[in-house]
């Protein structure tokens, strides 16, 4: 920090950070507990890491936790760049407008009422719970954040390119995928990125979709946390924290380099 | 793009999407506010959402969220005023930000362990000489942990329109004269409203509809309108109410929106 900031200041920023990271890592702190509570740490011990990774079950779990998050990404981020390409090439200022705001009802819309709805949705059309139902809802509220990620980049293209790459004899197909895809690349990784995070983060959605053989991480926690404190979630906790920061440092890393790419063709 | 580059065909999927998962949801919800446990049309979900039962419970509801949203907004500001003043800014951002990719879940149940019984708080406590108290399932710990939770999501806007204010106006105003609480009530929070605003967005709709926490922190002693949701759908299995309280709940959120802007919503909770 700097000496822009008042001692005062320094002391009210240290204690936020302090407030922020405490509770995760006590509770990372506690994965190493042999005792069997969060409270009284007794001796260090990995025996609850053992138990996460002998159970079966939660390996399960986590497994289908990171397929869904990296499934649903995936359908969300072709649909939404599909329509972010599409709401570009809709000229009239109302339908655009009205379709953008129709776009954005899912990211304001709460949790349970999302859930709540799709709830009604598939078992009106008669569709089982599980895994599918999951995949779909997660895929379903991803797509208007990849639309919202992916936009400014199309608007920022110059159409020009479009003209020169159809003039120059480019079938729509090539205009496609070697101008404009290219172009929006950056806004298409972080797309997919939020819409794995969000996949990943979702509790509420989940629980209402997710019928009784299908569980995800979120899920099984909630289950877990309600009957008592299980230590086993601490040393999932401990495992999802590093897991966390790996994604975020690989976007980082992806972004800084599509970031030099682009710096460098410009130049 | 060009009118020569014009297809209809990309948008076919993303239309499919918003008429199967926007609209339709929307629909059912509403068609479904009007229905009783045997499916047949009535308005009692309405009449019974406007009785006292139900008014007390939204009433409390907003009250919380109220609550939650004022204390979230006191310690947030603060902080984003500060993190734009350190040297290393968008570095010091990023590390406010990381707790917020904490899955919610695990944020909630370590405060299970830290607020309960025999916790390090309890523990604090007694060594001031207070007796230990179960600070768990009351609405305190309740207002503490969603607080503590949307503390990043509620930064994250301030911290971006306190960065673009212009430095220079704040000198001017300190060379001409005001305090430095003048500056503030009459530059500074002013030309920053508009973060504010989103702030107060992303954590007041949630604040309202929040049900995993309720039930996990506060012991059913704090019932929101989202922990209504839950309940009628998946515990009492009368999705007619329940779909009246989402139709009320979408409503609030409409107001709400028009009320502080279009801006969107930075995080899930």
């Amino acid at each position: 920090m700097t000496s822009k900031l008042s001692l005062g200041g320094k002391a009210y920023l240290a204690l936020m950070f302090l407030i922020l990271y405490a509770p995760i890592f006590y509770l990372m702190l506690y994965s190493f507990n042999s005792g069997d509570s969060m409270s009284g740490f007794e001796s260090f011990t990995l025996s609850h890491y053992a138990d996460v990774f002998a159970d079966t079950r939660l390996i399960v779990i986590l497994l289908d936790t990171v397929l869904v998050a990296l499934l649903s990404g995936f359908i969300a981020t072709v649909i939404g760049t599909l329509g972010a390409i599409g709401i570009v090439s809709v000229r009239n200022r109302w339908w655009r407008h009205t379709l953008l705001s129709l776009n954005n009802v899912l990211i304001v819309s709460p949790d349970v009422v999302i859930g709540a709805s799709f709830l009604i949705l598939f078992t009106l059309i008669g569709a089982k719970l599980g895994f599918a139902s999951v995949l779909l809802s997660h895929a379903a509220f991803s797509v208007p954040i990849v639309v919202l990620m992916v936009l400014p980049k199309l608007l920022e293209m110059k159409t020009s390119l479009i003209d020169a790459a159809l003039d120059l004899g480019a079938s729509r197909r090539d205009v496609l995928t070697r101008v404009v895809l290219p172009m929006i690349q950056p806004g298409i990784y972080a797309g997919f990125f939020m819409a794995i995070t969000y996949s990943l983060d979702d509790f509420a959605v989940t629980f209402f979709v997710t019928g009784n053989g299908f569980s995800t991480l979120s899920v099984e926690i909630y289950s877990m946390a309600r009957t008592g404190i299980t230590l086993t979630v601490n040393a999932i906790s401990t495992l999802v924290f590093l897991a966390t920061l790996i994604v975020v440092a690989g976007y980082y890393w992806v972004t800084n380099r599509a970031r030099a790419a682009e710096a460098e063709v410009r130049a | 793009m060009s009118a020569k580059s014009r297809s209809r065909a990309p948008i076919v999927p993303y239309a499919v999407w918003m008429v199967l998962f926007v609209i339709a949801p929307i629909a059912l919800v509403l068609y479904y506010s009007f229905l009783d446990l045997d499916r047949h049309f009535t308005l009692a979900n309405y009449r019974n959402f406007f009785s006292s039962a139900y008014l007390t419970m939204t009433l409390t509801s907003f009250w919380y969220a109220a609550i939650i949203t004022f204390f979230t907004l006191l310690i947030s500001y603060p902080t984003a005023y500060l993190l734009t003043r350190t040297k290393h800014k968008n570095l010091w951002l990023i590390l406010i930000i990381i707790p917020s990719w904490i899955n919610l879940l695990l944020k909630t149940y370590a405060f299970i362990g830290i607020l309960g019984l025999h916790g390090p708080i309890n523990a604090l406590l007694e060594t001031l000489g207070f007796d230990p108290t179960q600070m768990l399932f009351t609405d305190f710990s309740f207002i503490l942990v969603v607080v503590y939770i949307f503390i990043p999501f509620m930064i994250l806007p301030i911290f971006g329109s306190l960065d673009k204010l212009d430095r220079s106006l704040v000198y001017a105003a300190r060379d001409l004269g005001a305090s430095g609480w003048d500056t503030f009530r009459r530059v500074i929070f002013p030309l920053t409203i508009s973060g504010v605003k989103s702030g107060i967005q992303v954590t007041f709709i949630p604040a309202l509809s929040l049900f995993m926490i309720t039930r996990l922190i506060a012991g059913n002693k704090v019932i929101t309108l989202g922990t209504a949701i839950e309940e009628q759908f998946l515990v009492a299995d009368n999705w007619g109410m329940g779909s009246t309280i989402a139709v009320f709940l979408i409503l609030v959120m409409v107001l709400i929106m028009m009320a502080t802007g279009t801006s969107r919503k930075g995080g899930r909770a």
